[in-house]
This record gives C-alpha cells, sequence and structure tokens, in this order.
C-alpha cells in the first residue's frame, strides 16, 4: 500500500483528534474510554470501534485484523478506534462479554451495524462488510431475476449499471467491487448479488457459479424498454484495478472521430494497453463508414478503441486501398495499415493481438515480480560499450608497439620522426578505450613500417597537451607531419580504416607525377611503390598548364580528402594526350577502382573544392556495391531508398548480373541498389526478423525507403529476379499498388529507463524544505507530514503549505487519499505492460 | 582669472596631470598580481599599485611565526596538472610551469618568506606591470557619460600624483588589525608586534584575546616556555575539520586544546572582549576585571581601589595576574581610501571586516569597482575559500572573464560538444577540475543546451550567485536549458559543533547519493534560466533555486568519479531524463541495424557512425557484449525463425538478468562498507 496517499488522510484524522488520542500502530486510534470515544465522534463521519477491556483476553487474531484494516479503512474515510474499558465500566459497549467480541460502526454517533468478529475475518472481509454497510444506497443487492429486471428498466435512460456477482460476502472480489462503488457509486448504479441464479438470467449459458462476474449495463443509451440494456462483461479477474480500467473503458466515447496524424493519437484504450482501431473515412462514405466503425465498436468494446479517421482531413502517405488501421498500445511499433474486406476480420485481426498479449503480459508479469525485488534495473549498465570495455578491463593490452606520450617528450618525440600517429584518449572513458583497443591492433598490423611512430596521449594524465593541441573530445587521432600542420583522423574507428588511412597518408595527397610512366603506373596501381601492396581506387587528375584554377580545387580537395583517397595529378606537356587515351579532355580525372579494372575518365566540370570533394567521394562510390557495416554510412549519405538483395553467401552471378542492369538502365539518382551478403553481415539477420519476424527464403530483394515513410516493400518470391521483373515491380511501388510488409519504427530514442529521482526523495525525506514552492504545486501529492496544531506557526505561513491547508479545508476530503492513489496503481499497471 | 579657478586641489584633480589606465588595480599581493596576470596576457592596458617595494608585503611580515598554514603537496600520484591544483594551495594559475609553488618550498606548510619570494618571481618572470612604492590615499569618482561605467576612478597617491582609470580592482586585502577598546587596552601588546622569540616568555603567564589561527599560531609559539596560556573570545572555538572551512582553527595550530583539554595548565574561556578590563598593578602583573566594575571610577585612583572579581567570585576564572595580554583579533579591510561618493560600506554581521559586494564580486555601491581577493571574502565567508589563494585564483579569473565580455565584447570562453559527449564532459571536469573543487558552491560549470539538444555549450567557473544575469554578464544564450555542475558538502553534515566522524558518515551506493556528506559534484537541471526573483527566494544554505530536476554523484572516498556503474551510469540516465533522449553508445553494428530498422537513430549514432565514425571495435568486445546480452549474435542464430522480434527482445532481457547475478554480491560489499 502506498503510504504516499494514506498520510492525507492520516493527517487529517491526527488533526481532529490529536488532542485526546495516541497513536497505536498505523493508523489505529486508541480511546481511552467509551465517554472520550464518544464525545468525541463528529456528525456524518464513519468510525469503527471494538471495545476491549484494560486486559486482553484472547481475540488477538481478530484485532490483528482489524488493526491491518485501519490504514486501508482510512482512505475511505473511516477511522479505526480501539476504545478501553475501564475495569468499572458497565455501560452497553463495555459491560457484556460478548460486546467486546463485536465491532461496531458508528456514523457520527448513530450506530449502523455491529459485526460478530467471525464476520470480520481478514482484511477484505472487514473492508468488504464495512463499506457495504455504509454504501447501501449505492450498492443494491438483488436476489430474484425480477428484481434485477425492474432495476434494470428504472435506469434506462437515465444512468448506467455495474452488476456483479459475487460467490460469497466478504472476499476479496467482494472488496474490490466495494471500493470500486465507493470511487464510482455516484455515478453509475451497483447492483451486487450472491445468487447464482441470476448468473444464468444475464445470458451466460454455463456459468462458473465459483467465480466473480461483473457486467457493464449500458441502460443509459437504451431506448427501448422491451430490450434490455446492452451488457459488456468484464473479461478479467474481479481486482479494483480490473474493474476501474472496465469502468473507464466503458465510460469512454464508443466512437473516437479523429482529424490528426493517428501516431499522435492517443485514447483512453492506449493508455490503458489496449490497441485503437482506426477505420479510416472519406467524406463521400462518411456515414456509412461511421455505422460501420459504431458495429466495430460495439463488438471490441473493453478490448480496443475504435476511431474514425477523415482522410480527407489528413495527409497520410499510405496505400489508397487501405480502409483500417491498428495501433498498438506499444510504444515504437509503427502503425500497421491494413485493406481488410469485412468487420468480422478486424474483430479477429484485435482478438488475436490481444491473446499473444496476454501469453506475452503473463510471462512478464512473472518477470517482473522478481524486477520490482530487484529495485528496478536502474543500476545496471545497459550501454554495450561501456559493458564490453569494463568486462575487459582485466586484459592486459598489447601496447608495446605504442609510444606513451608525457607532457615532457611530446614535443621532442613530435619533431623526432618524420610522422607521428597519437592517439588522444582518457582511460576512464569507454569509446576511447575500444579506439585504443583498435590502435593497439594498428600497432601490430603496422610494425615494421618505416617512418611511421604510432603514440599515445592519456588526456586524464595531461589535460594540458590535449588542451593545447585542441582535443576538446576523446577519442581523437591527429597525424603529425615532422614539426607541421596536423590532420585530424574523421573515418570509421576500426583497425583496417585506420591502417588504411595512416598508410595512404604517408604519401602526399594529390602525389604529382612527373613522367607518363608514372602516370600509367599509379593508375595500375603499381606507383607509388609504398601503396602498391595495398588496394585502394587510383584516382588521377590531368590538368592542361592552362587549367589552374581546377588544379588548385583539386589539390585542395586532396587535402581534405588526405588518408581517404589516393590521388595523383598530372599537368605535364602530354597531359593532353594521357587524357585523350582515356577520351576526355583536360581537366579530368581518371579513376581505377580496383586492380586490373579499367580506367574511366571523368571530365572536370566543378570548379568549387566543395564540389570537386562531393564528386570525387561521389564517383568513388560503386555501382552495385555489397553493402557492410563499415561502407553503409557512405551510401546513407546519398538520402535515396535502397534496392537491396539479402543473400546467403556470394551473390550469384545471374543476379548481379541482372542486378547490375538497374542503375545503368534508370536514372541513378533513384535509388541505391546494393546487395548484403548475410554471411560476412551477420547483423542483416537482425534486419530481416526485424522486418519479417521470422528469415524469409532467401535470396529476398527488399526495397526499403530509409529515409521518407520507412516502408519495406518484399519482392514477390515466386518471381524471379531479372531486370524486367524488378522494373515492374517497382512500378507498382511508385503507385502505391503494393502493401508495405513492415514500416520502420519511427519511435525517438527515450531514455532507456529513468534516473534516481532525488528532488523527490529530498521532498520526502525533509517535506520541511520550502524548496518546492513555485512551479511544482503539483508534485506533492498528500505528503505533508502531520502538523501538531499550534506548532510550528513559522512554517505553517510558507507559501507551499497551502496544498495542505487546502486539502484539509476542502469538502469530500474523506476521498482525497483514494483518487491518487488509483492514479498511482493505474500508473504501475501501465509501467508493467511497458515493460 | 585662470588661476583663480584653479585653487589647492581642485586644479591638481581638473587638471591634465592623470596618468590613464583602463585598468588599475590596488596592491600587488597573490589577488592584484592574479588579476595582473590575466589583463596582460589579454593585452588589457593596466597597471597595479603597490605601495610596498615589492610585491606580498603582507606575508612579508605575516604571519609573524612564518608558517603558511595552506598546503603545498608535493605528490599526488597523478600527473594532471588541473587536478594538482586541487592540493596546490600556493600557486596563482598561470601557463607558467615554473610558478608552481612546489618549485619554491619542500614543506608541506611552507615558510612565510617562499611565498614572498615566490611573488617576487610571478610578477618579474611574467613581466606584470606593477607600480611599487606607490600608495594610493584617496580614490574618488569622476562623472562622465563616456566612461564604461558612467564615471572614471581618480586615484591620489602620496606623493600627490594622480592616476584615471575606468575600472578599479580592489585587491588590497585586509589589512589593518581588530583592535578593542577597553579600560587598560593600552597594556595590550598586538599581534603585528609582538615577539616571536619564545624566549622572551619564559615563566609568564599569558593573556591571548582571540580565537583564530592568528591567537593559537601564538600560543603554540610560546606553549612550552610559559607559566599557563588562557585565550578569550566572544564565540566558541570553530574546528575546520569539523566545519570544512579553511579559515577556522586548523589542526596544524591547535596544540593548546590538546592541553586545555588535558588540564595542562592551557585554557579556552568565552566572553565577551568589550566587556573586559585590564589593570596593571605596582608589580607589572595584569589583572583582568569587568568594565562593569570600573565604571564611575577612576582609575588612575589606583589598584587598590578597584573592586577585582574574585573579590566577589572568590573562583573567577582568570582572577590569576598575567603577565602578558596579547590581542589576536584578525584584520579588516581598510575602508578609509575611498571617497564616500563610492558608497564602499562594510558589510553586516560577522563579515563587516570586508566591503559589501555582490556575488559578481562588484561592488554594491560603484559600477566598475571590483573587489578581489582577500577582501572579498564575503561571498562565500565562513563557507568556501574565496578568502585564500586558492579560491580567489579562481574567482579573479571569472571577474577577469565578466570585465572581458563587459567591456571588450569577449564573451565567455566555452568549448562547443556534441550532445553525445554531454556525460563525458562532466565527468572529465569534476574529476580534475580544481575551481569547482576549491570554491565549491560558489563557482560552477555551466552547460548550455543549444536547440533541438544536439550540441551544447560549456562553460567553466561561472559565479554561480550571478546565475540569473548569465546572458548579460557572459554572453552566451541558454535559450533550451542548462545544467549547473557544482560541488556540495552534505547539507547537514559540517558544522562548528557537529560530529563528523560518526558512523556510516559515507554514502556508497549511488540510489541514496544525494545523502552524501563529503564533497561531490551536484548537477541542478534548469528548463529556462532562473531569474533574480528565484535566485534571492533560493532556501537558505542552497547555492540555487529549485531545479527542474537534480543529480547528485555519489561521494568517493579517492574523488575519482569515473566508475562506471556508480558514477557515470546515474548521471547518463540523469541527462538522459532530462533531455528526453538516449546516450548510450553503440558499437558501429548496432547503428548499422538501427540505420536499417528505425527511422531515427540513437544520437552517438548519428553523430558518428553517419558521420563515417563509426565504432567499428574489436571481436573480443564484440563477444563481451553479447555476452552482457547487450548485443545480438546473429553469427549463432537458428534459421527457423520462429524467433519473434518481441521474443528477441524478451531474450536480451533474460540475458540482462542473468548478468545481475555476479553484481549482487558486490552490491553487498558496499552495504557491508556502510554498516
Amino acid at each position: 500500500m502506498s503510504d504516499r496517499g494514506d498520510s492525507c488522510v492520516s493527517s487529517l484524522v491526527f488533526l481532529l483528534f490529536c488532542a485526546s488520542s495516541i497513536l497505536g500502530s498505523a493508523g489505529l486510534l486508541q480511546e481511552p474510554s467509551p465517554q472520550r470515544y464518544f464525545s468525541a465522534l463528529e456528525a456524518g463521519r464513519a468510525s469503527l470501534a471494538f471495545f476491549t477491556p484494560q486486559v486482553s483476553p484472547g481475540a488477538q487474531p481478530f484485532l490483528e485484523q482489524i488493526e491491518s484494516s485501519a490504514e486501508v479503512l482510512q482512505d475511505y474515510g473511516i477511522s479505526v478506534v480501539k476504545v478501553n474499558c475501564p475495569k468499572e465500566d458497565v455501560s452497553r459497549y463495555c459491560g457484556k462479554e460478548n460486546a467486546l467480541r463485536k465491532a461496531y460502526l458508528f456514523r457520527g454517533n448513530i450506530l449502523i451495524r455491529e459485526f460478530p468478529t467471525d464476520a470480520l475475518f481478514d482484511v477484505n472481509s472487514i473492508v468488504a462488510n464495512v463499506l457495504f454497510a455504509l454504501l447501501f444506497n449505492e450498492v443494491k443487492y438483488v436476489e430474484t431475476v425480477a428484481d434485477l429486471q425492474n432495476m434494470e428498466n428504472v435506469l434506462k435512460g437515465k444512468s448506467n449499471m455495474v452488476f456483479a456477482y459475487v460467490p460469497a460476502t466478504g472476499t476479496a472480489e467482494h472488496r474490490a467491487v466495494m471500493e470500486a462503488a465507493f470511487v464510482y457509486g455516484t455515478i453509475h448504479q451497483f447492483v451486487l448479488t450472491t445468487e447464482a441464479a441470476l448468473l444464468k438470467a444475464t445470458g451466460d449459458d454455463d456459468p462458473d457459479e465459483s467465480s466473480a462476474w461483473l457486467l457493464f449495463c449500458h441502460c443509459q443509451r437504451a431506448t427501448d424498454p422491451a430490450q434490455p440494456c446492452r451488457r459488456t462483461a468484464l473479461g478479467h479477474p474481479l481486482t479494483l484495478l480490473n474493474i476501474h480500467r472496465h469502468l473507464k473503458l466503458m465510460g469512454a466515447p464508443l466512437v473516437t472521430e479523429v482529424a490528426e496524424d493517428p501516431e499522435k493519437v492517443s485514447t483512453v484504450h492506449l493508455q490503458l494497453g489496449l490497441p485503437l482501431v482506426f477505420i479510416l473515412s472519406q467524406k463521400e462514405t462518411y456515414e456509412a463508414d461511421r455505422r460501420t466503425a459504431e458495429f466495430v465498436a460495439w463488438q471490441l468494446l473493453g478490448k480496443a478503441g475504435v476511431a474514425l479517421l477523415s482522410r480527407d482531413l489528413v495527409d497520410l502517405n499510405v496505400l489508397h486501398r487501405s480502409n483500417v488501421a491498428l495501433k498498438t498500445p506499444d510504444e515504437g511499433i509503427p502503425i500497421q495499415y491494413l485493406v481488410l474486406e469485412d468487420t468480422d476480420e478486424v474483430i479477429t485481426l484485435v482478438e488475436d493481438k490481444n491473446k499473444v498479449k496476454q501469453i506475452q503480459e503473463e510471462e512478464e508479469e512473472e518477470e517482473e515480480d522478481e524486477d520490482e525485488k530487484e529495485n528496478n534495473n536502474q543500476d545496471i549498465q545497459d550501454d554495450q560499450v561501456v559493458e564490453a570495455i569494463s568486462r575487459d578491463k582485466k586484459r592486459e593490452l598489447p601496447l608495446e608497439q605504442v609510444l606513451v606520450l608525457t607532457e615532457e617528450t611530446f614535443h621532442s618525440s613530435l619533431s623526432g620522426s618524420p610522422r607521428t600517429v597519437v592517439l588522444f584518449y582518457a582511460s576512464w572513458e569507454a569509446v576511447s578505450l575500444v579506439v585504443l583497443r583498435s590502435y593497439s591492433e594498428v600497432a601490430h598490423h603496422l610494425k615494421g613500417t618505416p617512418g611511421v611512430l604510432l603514440s599515445r596521449v592519456n588526456c586524464w594524465d595531461w589535460p594540458g597537451i590535449c588542451t593545447q593541441e585542441n582535443v576538446t573530445q576523446f577519442p581523437t587521432i591527429k597525424i603529425y607531419q615532422k614539426g607541421e600542420q596536423s590532420v585530424t583522423y574523421d573515418g570509421m574507428w576500426g583497425t583496417e580504416e585506420l591502417t588504411s588511412f595512416i598508410l595512404l597518408s604517408r604519401v602526399s595527397c594529390p602525389l604529382k607525377l612527373a613522367t607518363m610512366e608514372e602516370a600509367e603506373g599509379y593508375l595500375r596501381g603499381e606507383f607509388p611503390s609504398e601503396l602498391s601492396s595495398h588496394h585502394h581506387p587510383s584516382l588521377l587528375g590531368v590538368f592542361s598548364t592552362a587549367t589552374s584554377e581546377a588544379r588548385e580545387a583539386f589539390e585542395e580537395a586532396g587535402n581534405i580528402l588526405s588518408g581517404h583517397v589516393k590521388m595523383g595529378m598530372y599537368l605535364e606537356d602530354d597531359a593532353l594526350a594521357l587524357s585523350h587515351k582515356y577520351s576526355v579532355s583536360p581537366p579530368a580525372l581518371l579513376l581505377t577502382r580496383s586492380r586490373g579494372q579499367s580506367v574511366e575518365g571523368i571530365t572536370l566540370s566543378k570548379q568549387s573544392v566543395q564540389d570537386m570533394v562531393q564528386m570525387i567521394r561521389y564517383e568513388l562510390l560503386d555501382i552495385f556495391p555489397e553493402i557492410t557495416v563499415q561502407n553503409l554510412p557512405r551510401y546513407l549519405q546519398l538520402t535515396k531508398p535502397f534496392l537491396i538483395l539479402f543473400t546467403d553467401g556470394d551473390i550469384s552471378q545471374v543476379e548481379s548480373k541482372e542486378m547490375l542492369k538497374l542503375p545503368k538502365g534508370s536514372p541513378q539518382q533513384a535509388f541505391v541498389a546494393c546487395w548484403l551478403n548475410l554471411k560476412k553481415t551477420p547483423v542483416g539477420y537482425g534486419i530481416l526478423r526485424t522486418y519479417f519476424a521470422t528469415v524469409p527464403s532467401l535470396p529476398v530483394l527488399l526495397w526499403v525507403n530509409l529515409h521518407v515513410g520507412g516502408q519495406v516493400f518484399k519482392f514477390p518470391p515466386e518471381q524471379s529476379i531479372t531486370e524486367v521483373n524488378i522494373l515492374s515491380w517497382l512500378e507498382k511501388l511508385q503507385a502505391g499498388l503494393e502493401t508495405p510488409s513492415s514500416t520502420l519504427s519511427e519511435e525517438d530514442w527515450k531514455p532507456p529507463l529513468p534516473a534516481y529521482d532525488f528532488l523527490q526523495m529530498m521532498d520526502t525525506a525533509m517535506p520541511e524544505l520550502p524548496l518546492h514552492s513555485s512551479h511544482h504545486p503539483g508534485d506533492m501529492p498528500a505528503q505533508q507530514p502531520p502538523k501538531i496544531p499550534g506548532g510550528d506557526t513559522a512554517v505553517q505561513e510558507e507559501p507551499s503549505q497551502q496544498t495542505m491547508s487546502g486539502k484539509v479545508g476542502s469538502p469530500g476530503r474523506d476521498l482525497c487519499g483514494t483518487a491518487p492513489r488509483m492514479a498511482a496503481r493505474e500508473k504501475q499497471g501501465k509501467r508493467h505492460s511497458e515493460l | 582669472l585662470g588661476l583663480a579657478l584653479c585653487a589647492g586641489n581642485l586644479c591638481a584633480l581638473s587638471g591634465a596631470a592623470f596618468l590613464y589606465h583602463d585598468y588599475c588595480v590596488l596592491g600587488a599581493g597573490p589577488a592584484g598580481l592574479q588579476a595582473a596576470y590575466f589583463l596582460q596576457r589579454a593585452g588589457r592596458d593596466y597597471v597595479v599599485f603597490e605601495r610596498s617595494h615589492a610585491p606580498g608585503s603582507f606575508f612579508a611580515l605575516y604571519p609573524r611565526h612564518r608558517k603558511l598554514i595552506s598546503i603545498n603537496k608535493q605528490y599526488t600520484g597523478k600527473s594532471n596538472s588541473e587536478f594538482n591544483l586541487r592540493h596546490d594551495w600556493n600557486s596563482l594559475l598561470s601557463h607558467d610551469r615554473r610558478l608552481l609553488f612546489r618549485r619554491y618550498s619542500r614543506d608541506f606548510f611552507p615558510d612565510a618568506d617562499a611565498m614572498v619570494r615566490y611573488l617576487e618571481d610571478f610578477a618579474s618572470l611574467l613581466e606584470l606591470r606593477v607600480q611599487y612604492n606607490t600608495a594610493i590615499i584617496h580614490v574618488t569618482l569622476e562623472r562622465n557619460g563616456q566612461a564604461w561605467n558612467g564615471h572614471y576612478f581618480l586615484l591620489t597617491d602620496q606623493d600627490r600624483k594622480n592616476y584615471k582609470c575606468s575600472s578599479l580592482l580592489v585587491a588590497t586585502g585586509t589589512w589593518v588589525p581588530n583592535v578593542v577598546n577597553f579600560p587598560g587596552s593600552e597594556h595590550v601588546e598586538g599581534y603585528e608586534t609582538v615577539s616571536t622569540n619564545p624566549e622572551d616568555f619564559a615563566g609568564q603567564t599569558v593573556l591571548i584575546l582571540g580565537r583564530g589561527n592568528s591567537a593559537f599560531e601564538t600560543a603554540e609559539n610560546i606553549l612550552g616556555v610559559t607559566n599557563f596560556i588562557h585565550m578569550v573570545s566572544r564565540s566558541r572555538v570553530r574546528l575546520s575539520w569539523a566545519t570544512h572551512y579553511v579559515g577556522d582553527l586548523r589542526a596544524i595550530n591547535n596544540g593548546l586544546l590538546d592541553t586545555y583539554q588535558l588540564k595542562s595548565l592551557d585554557g579556552l574561556l568565552e566572553g565577551d572582549l568589550e566587556d573586559l578590563a585590564i589593570i596593571k598593578d605596582k608589580k607589572g602583573k595584569l589583572h583582568v576585571t569587568l568594565r562593569f566594575y570600573l565604571e564611575n571610577r577612576n582609575i588612575s585612583a589606583g589598584i587598590d581601589s578597584i573592586t577585582l572579581p574574585q573579590d566577589e567570585l572568590d573562583n573567577f576564572a582568570t582572577r590569576a595576574p598575567y603577565d602578558r595580554v596579547i590581542r589576536c583579533l584578525g584584520w579588516k579591510f581598510d575602508f578609509s581610501i575611498y571617497n564616500r561618493s563610492l558608497r564602499m560600506m562594510p558589510g553586516k554581521g560577522n563579515i563587516k571586516k570586508y566591503p559589501q559586494i555582490k556575488p559578481s564580486y562588484e561592488s554594491r555601491g560603484t559600477r566598475g569597482l571590483f573587489v578581489l581577493g582577500t577582501a572579498s571574502h564575503s561571498v562565500d565567508f565562513r563557507k568556501s575559500a574565496g578568502g585564500f589563494i586558492h579560491g580567489f585564483r579562481y574567482t579573479t579569473r571569472a571577474v577577469h572573464r565578466l570585465l572581458e565580455n563587459r567591456h571588450h565584447g569577449v564573451p565567455w570562453p566555452c568549448t562547443v560538444y556534441p550532445i553525445t559527449q554531454l556525460t563525458n564532459s562532466i565527468i572529465k571536469r569534476v574529476n580534475e577540475a580544481s575551481g569547482l573543487y576549491q570554491m565549491f558552491s560558489v563557482l560552477a560549470d555551466i552547460i548550455l543546451l543549444r536547440e533541438n539538444a544536439t550540441a551544447f555549450e560549456y562553460l567553466e567557473e561561472y559565479p554561480v550567485g550571478v546565475l540569473a544575469e548569465l546572458e548579460m554578464q557572459t554572453g552566451r544564450k541558454a535559450p533550451s536549458g542548462l545544467f549547473v555542475i557544482i560541488m556540495e558538502y552534505g547539507r547537514n553534515f559540517s558544522g562548528a559543533d557537529k560530529d563528523v566522524f560518526y558512523y556510516n558518515r559515507a554514502v556508497g551506493e549511488a540510489q541514496h547519493a544525494w545523502q552524501s556528506n563529503f564533497l561531490h559534484p551536484v548537477i541542478y537541471y534548469y528548463k529556462c534560466l532562473p531569474t533574480e526573483r528565484e535566485m534571492s527566494l533560493r532556501p537558505p544554505e542552497w547555492p540555487l533555486p529549485r531545479p527542474d530536476a537534480i543529480h547528485h554523484i555519489v561521494e568517493d572516498f579517492l574523488t575519482d568519479w569515473t566508475a562506471p556503474n556508480a558514477h557515470i551510469l546515474p548521471l547518463r540516465r540523469f541527462l538522459e531524463n532530462c533531455l528526453s533522449t538516449d546516450l548510450r553508445s553503440f558499437f558501429a553494428e548496432s547503428c548499422f541495424l538501427f540505420a536499417f530498422t528505425r527511422q531515427k537513430l540513437p544520437p552517438f549514432c548519428q553523430q558518428g557512425y553517419v558521420r563515417m565514425q563509426g565504432l567499428v571495435g574489436s571481436e573480443g568486445l564484440r563477444r563481451h557484449a553479447v555476452q552482457a546480452g547487450l548485443l545480438q549474435d546473429y553469427t549463432l542464430t537458428d534459421f527457423s525463425g520462429d524467433t519473434s522480434p518481441a521474443s528477441h527482445d524478451r531474450s536480451q532481457d533474460q540475458l540482462l538478468k542473468d548478468q545481475v547475478i555476479p553484481l549482487r554480491p558486490l552490491q553487498h560489499l558496499v552495504n557491508a562498507k556502510d554498516e
């Protein structure tokens, strides 16, 4: 039980009684004598009293139960009082021996009921019976079918009825119904029975008499006196939370009309963890759609919400044929748009979803019980990088090849070697430690490579150097050319990429080639010799002496791309001859993608450095690349949809040939045609599973709108992958004639788990802190400790105390503990489903 | 006619004989030199006036017994120069590594002469512009609409030479000894002149007035040779290790407490010095009595006619006569040189020895007049270190930065980072920053979030008292909320009468971090900049008004806040929840998966992987992440494919839980430490 809600009432009761009473166990009040008790009773207030002689002769279990129910009853404004009987007292309540074995319920000083102790065997029975006695107006007890029908007829057109069957009174179910009646009794008529015969009359053919049952009867909208009210059964066990949920659902509008983006729509149903079905409507068919929606809504009442969405008002990026959408309460699952034939399909869809969900929830609940004990997972590392590093921290890194630099040695080392690579890192920072590991591998690869010195600076030890070298983030890798300016590495933090960068940056970029032989050798990948063992595309800029502007831009671009691209430059007199050989004229680029491939000639038309860099990057992209973890970003930058073939192993010759035709045939700007080798990039399985739940048969060709809308379309597996088939499929896609197999989640990246709420802890522990005032009056539901009247007046003058005095003064205060508690429980329930 | 107008001083004031500088600094002590250093580095037009012939004249005389009580730690086990400043209380800030105090003395508590040498070197090596032998004896204002602050400061020195400045930085310290006047106070010797030779006290009985470090230092010096020493002061002794305030009585000086409590004749007494009276008898012995007994009597009538307290109360504590009475009552600011128009007012209550200033260190009475150094201690008196070198070296820098923004359009220096560096930038600073550490609860680092919270600006060591004026004072904007990083002691932990060694004093668990007692980092989050009003309504003892969220990094025995799970993880969760984003780091493989399966990417992938700076990682690390259940291993999966995405998530959760088990015993260890 939450203490938070109780304290409001307890403080109130405390204020009323504190002059004379002594606080017993939580919530239980004590009175020294019956006289004191009766004189303190207040008109309209209920209290449950039991009388005990000074020395109690047994009856202990009963007392214990009463004491433990005191707290609960206080939420309902009922004080539980233990009245001590002085020895000499022989009045009505103290005198008789059997009176001592009873509990008495008073409202004001009027005795409402006396309970024998055997009716109060546990907290449930005490709460149920006491509330039952107090709410005799709000909860009607019926015994016969006729009674029930009378009741229904009276209510028709006026208000709704909640009809509950409980096998016996004093049970947990009975208590739940009574507690619900306490809150909703003024809104709905509650009817209770323990007669199994009534169960049959309500339409259930084979009722299970041993379990409780609750029906919501929609009598308010019933117009035909001859027809019984529509009924919706609560399909879950009778707990306060379930009843509360059910009543909230019944209270929600049958069909919600929506005129905004369905992603943004939220209704009671979604908040309570139920799906929301959208009926997509158009102006022409609006009335018919509305009737359909209402019909579906009645069928789904209590299982899902129904909303009517006008397509004319909202610009939806979905198929025109789609007529139904399903939004699930789980965050991150995108809305499903469907083309359904009749209403039954809608209902089946929801019910199947619910079944799956129920199973999951049941499993989850088991887990959550453990979770609760674990006090959430907040303190468990959920950062894969940090966790991987801390699991690896005991391993000693092979860093013999990497020189450690200090403030003293930094400058001397830089000037002592023609080329020094420096890794700036922080020894406590996980990402830079990951890079340090890759760096040690680089050092291993480059062992013995002349002219390269690998070193590192721990910025946690030497912040001075890092500041001086303008290193503000970790990790940073800089390559210092002897005593001169440095280049900052801006590529992938991987061993391969870094090694290649260091090797490439040994050669000046662009490299000036002196002779025709060198130029040809360069294009073949044989020159310069230090790079001959590495496979980089060779890019050669050919300039006539007249084209100095383009040449300068090319040189500048070379500076920017240094380390990433192998660039050469030829500007001798016979440049014209060289370029003509590849049927271009200077200024031009000659490109060999890989050794042995033919040389492509590209005319240079762009003159600005930025354009040149862009162009070179673009030209270096493959036409039909194999997508890998490392190269994806390069293709992502094109911001085009992906036409991607997932294969298990190498791509077959046939498919490759067909696919290669595509980019050539269609305007190249339209999409990125590529393939993914699941053997080499197994994370591709993760992609397929997210799209299809299961891995479809391979190879599979997909169209993925990565940048707009996020739809995923699957090429029909029965068709063979040929250029013609693909193109006609793509046409259909563009025309909106295909249904997406999946849509990428639009979910934002929210905090994975809550943080410790220290502010709240401080408020709770030190409520006297006047800290909470201006902007957070709502944050503090009834947390004020009981105040002794005439106590610290200075404190009471604080503005923050207004919340409390406001509550004390308001009418209907008896409920003030209940509402926040209900809300709290509801919230808890929601959190469960999220977890 | 012209001569008639130009009469006396007026002439000198209005004449052309003014030497003009943008900045005038009064005093070449540590604060004055520190200010000069920053002005010099910024290329400003400034001059420092020093009445003595050398810098640090206060240290040439004080402390009388020559032992500085500011620590000079040679070794910390760390090479981080910023961190090491946390334990170097004597160095001034400079870029010159020669000017670290540990090069001037090897003593943990160095000799004051070393400080004098250090300050001389500081001024000369850095070529600071100090005008020695210039005592400014009068300061007044000249209204001028053109001036920076609507007026110029006119300074007059002992030779009637005049100077004119736009901004006046007062770093004169507190050098006027506090004296009390009571009947017989002429028999009292002052700390500033009393002999420091213990031999002069051999066999004497000494009464010391005052209870600060100077009083105890004096007592310590003569403890071994006197008959006994008594000390009188109004308030009870405040021990610095109980109050966490370095200005209170330091353990190095408290030998007398030891002998008092061990009943070795020395003793402490409480009483108001104003009520005291001292009478010299014929033998030259000094008798303590109360002013009350002397009223309406003629002292010159001789001791015999005066009633002494012991005549009525024969166990009066100080009934024994003393040979000497020494006054060690500290110093106060010299208010005398300021013209009334400057409205240099003493503070109220226990800060009356300091001039009234704002939390920006600007005088309350005069715009453009800033008080630096010891005299600026009213801002954090008995709280932080602003009255001491190791504190005011940072506040002086802060004032300099405020001035650079105000007069030269140079905004407060800041570094811009992508949001992925948020946790790191905080962790880096709380672990090494010395200004935050020394000037706890006074200087704070500020993180200003840029729109959309994809990047932020990091401002170091801003005076937190003027947080509301941040945009105006720094020239930076706070459009989308801010974090304030500050160091704090536990609110109810320290105090003059607190037991700071009680059991369970240290908090070990991150979830109870807000109850930390020792100095620890606290991060305040505001959705928008607090207003002046909110600042003024903040609860007492709170450096800042109620934030929208607050985070405490749990105190650490080693003040090393780099533990991934206890320190960094809760901080990250806090930041994530403030910004409503996911600040985890991911390997390139995860980003790859997200790029294909989600329309949005977490910031780490967005700012790294997508820009071709993905974290590829090694196979070994990948395996660790898989074992931790934080990365799915797709190479091992069965291809039957009956796992739905949901259950795949759940299997991760399952793995996550398995991982809890090894963590549990650790948790117990932490608990055990507390119990």
